[in-house]
């Protein structure tokens, strides 16, 4: 069968054409179903090596422990418990850290769009000079991992001063370690989590909106800041909620910030509490259950646990965001 | 009246002004909280830090020490860092085959293309932070993982392997291959977002190119070539760039853990900073190698 005889049909309506050449119909549509069944096969297996974690620490979690020593439970739980909840609640120290971390991820998501939104319309509209070279920053922002600097950031913030005032005040520098001051600071300059990427996104998106708009905006003697409130914000609508949902889950989920620049001296967020929770486990069968190290199957019903309450509000938000999440994604991907 | 007002500026002068007063909280944040702390990185980095209640900071200038540390005395760290680079290597050509796959699949009319392109996005949410590798951190669970590995059913993999290279089929090339295949889970984890990049770029291209090129007649595959492709190639530096920083930011990277123990544990300020700086050469050096290959070795569609 040449190339062409398979490439024809599918311009026409695809079974007048092949009743008339006999043979071929039946060919062509195992052709098409087997490429679908194929297709079909592919994407099941793909989807379900995400969704397997998810599915198997939903049941992980609902099961009593000795479910799992049970060879002839697979999937599900025997005896299905919600005490590993109320336990992992606990270690999570959930009612204060859920709320701690839902505020600081609002609050420096809101912060970090505004300054990127800022930023990114200024690249995107504005001619100054130095341009080019402001905008590289921008892209050397986001090629620097954080962690390069993060060390002498770390001292920064830990020994801080601006210009020496504080050292000539009141004798020595500033500790502002055990504040969350120093992540607003950032956040409110888009220096935070990924902004760099946020700003490129703002202003592949602003560049994407035609300049008609703006001009008629001008000529009616509107003002740069007026036109850019009233004419721009609204049509960038979809981008900046879709900036800040990735600012809000990633900021959630985020441990090297949040270990660096938050005070973690009681750890009271959630990603901090889930990267020690083992450490928290342990010492809570050292003192309540009178075991040294408390059973590997236990640790793994915990974490799982753990996951999935940390995880919970990202996936409904997903859920009902889903769109948003991508359209920044799609912008990036148009050419400039 | 503020034309007025301000007859002294033409417009341009006061567009740029205005531009600079948008990019004032970047301009900012990027002098004080990057610039300041790079170039005190970088001095750091030729120093010997110590800290003491009294004086704050105390730094003893000690030269290229920490690099030469870093590459002749430290015992971990040149393996590390060659591991560390392979794994890029292979990792990020497979994530953007697998990627361009997945969104010439997803590109595709289909039922439940919705659903399937919001699964393979998913791990853009659940991979981040501190939920990568929170099971496999600690210490009690590696070592119960490889006894798990080691006596647990799901061993298909290792029997075919065995049996692969027994009947004789080249170890090194099947190794690499089994390597991939038994990292498709962080791959497919890790491509979620080049995948909607790829996709969107798809979606960019009409229908009636590849009529034309159908009736010029050209296969399938050769107009996947002629035309998919090069339209596409742009996207491959986007996409190679990004994949190449997300493997480098990695938490569960191997340096960055190393990096990171070197500053909270063993208080070593100095020491981490040259391992970062040596780190982000090695970074940058990666993504201007892969953009160049990809520009020169691509041909582009203009």
């Amino acid at each position: 069968m040449s190339n062409k005889t398979v490439a024809v049909p599918k311009v026409a309506g695809f079974f007048e054409r092949n009743r008339k050449s006999g043979g071929l119909l039946l060919r062509q549509s195992l052709r098409t179903k087997g490429g679908a069944v194929i297709r079909a096969l592919m994407l099941f297996g793909l989807c379900f090596l995400i969704l397997q974690p998810i599915l198997d620490k939903i049941s992980v979690s609902l099961m009593m422990q000795k479910d799992l020593y049970d060879t002839t439970i697979v999937v599900i739980p025997r005896n299905p418990t919600l005490d590993n909840y109320t336990l992992t609640a606990e270690l999570l120290n959930l009612n204060k850290s859920l709320f701690n971390t839902a505020l600081i991820s609002l609050v420096t998501a809101l912060m970090q769009i505004i300054a990127c939104t800022l930023a990114g319309y200024g690249f995107a509209r504005f001619d100054f000079p130095l341009k080019k070279v402001w905008f590289a920053c921008v892209i050397l922002v986001i090629i620097i991992p954080p962690q390069t600097i993060s060390s002498s950031l770390y001292l920064h913030f830990r020994y801080f001063d601006v210009l020496g005032i504080f050292k000539s005040l009141t004798g020595s520098t500033m500790n502002l370690k055990g504040s969350s001051l120093p992540y607003l600071m950032l956040s409110a300059t888009a220096m935070g989590l990924k902004n760099g990427l946020y700003i490129f996104m703002v202003r592949q998106y602003f560049k994407s909106i035609p300049q008609s708009l703006e001009e008629a905006a001008y000529v009616d003697g509107a003002s740069s800041l007026s036109t850019f409130l009233r004419i721009m914000l609204p049509q960038a609508v979809p981008i900046l909620v879709s900036c800040f949902l990735f600012a809000f889950v990633w900021q959630w989920t985020d441990v090297f910030y949040t270990q660096l620049f938050l005070p973690t001296a009681n750890t009271q967020y959630l990603s901090m509490r889930l990267s020690g929770l083992v450490d928290s486990l342990r010492t809570y069968a050292a003192t309540r259950l009178g075991m040294n190290v408390p059973p590997v199957g236990f640790i793994m019903q915990i974490i799982s646990t753990g996951v999935l309450i940390v995880i919970a509000p990202l996936l409904v938000i997903y859920l009902f965001a889903q769109r948003w999440f991508m359209e920044s994604i799609s912008a990036t991907g148009l050419k400039d | 009246m503020s034309i007025q007002k301000k007859r002294g500026m033409t417009i341009r002068t006061r567009r740029a002004i205005t531009g600079y007063l948008f990019i004032l909280p970047f301009l900012f944040g990027f002098l004080v909280f990057m610039v300041r702390p790079m170039v005190q990185s970088i001095a750091m980095s030729f120093t010997n830090v110590t800290l003491s209640a009294k004086d704050g900071v105390v730094q003893t200038p000690a030269g290229w020490a920490n690099y030469i540390f870093a590459f002749t005395i430290d015992p971990e760290f040149n393996q590390m860092l060659v591991d560390e680079i392979v794994r890029m290597v292979t990792h990020s050509l497979a994530t953007m085959v697998l990627a361009f796959m997945i969104a010439l699949l997803l590109n595709q009319n289909f039922k439940g293309r919705a659903l399937a392109r919001a699964i393979f996005f998913l791990p853009v949410i659940l991979s981040s932070g501190v939920l990568v590798g929170v099971e496999t951190n600690n210490s009690l669970i590696i070592g119960m993982k490889e006894l798990i590995t080691q006596s647990n059913n799901l061993n298909i993999g290792n029997a075919l392997f065995t049996l692969l290279t027994a009947s004789g089929m080249g170890e090194q090339a099947l190794e690499v291959v089994y390597g991939l295949i038994t990292s498709v889970y962080d791959i497919v984890m890790a491509s979620g977002i080049q995948i909607v990049v790829f996709l969107s770029g798809l979606q960019t291209i009409p229908r009636s190119m590849y009529e034309a090129a159908e009736m010029e007649g050209s296969s399938a595959w050769e107009s996947f070539w002629m035309v998919t492709f090069p339209i596409i190639s742009p996207l491959l530096i986007v996409n190679m760039i990004y994949t190449i920083i997300d493997f480098f930011m990695k938490t569960d990277n191997l340096i960055m853990e190393k990096i990171r123990e070197e500053m909270f544990i063993s208080l070593n300020y100095g020491y981490s900073a040259a391992l970062s700086w040596i780190y982000f050469m090695v970074a940058i050096m990666m993504i201007g190698i892969s953009s160049l290959i990809i520009i020169k070795g691509v041909k582009r569609y203009e």
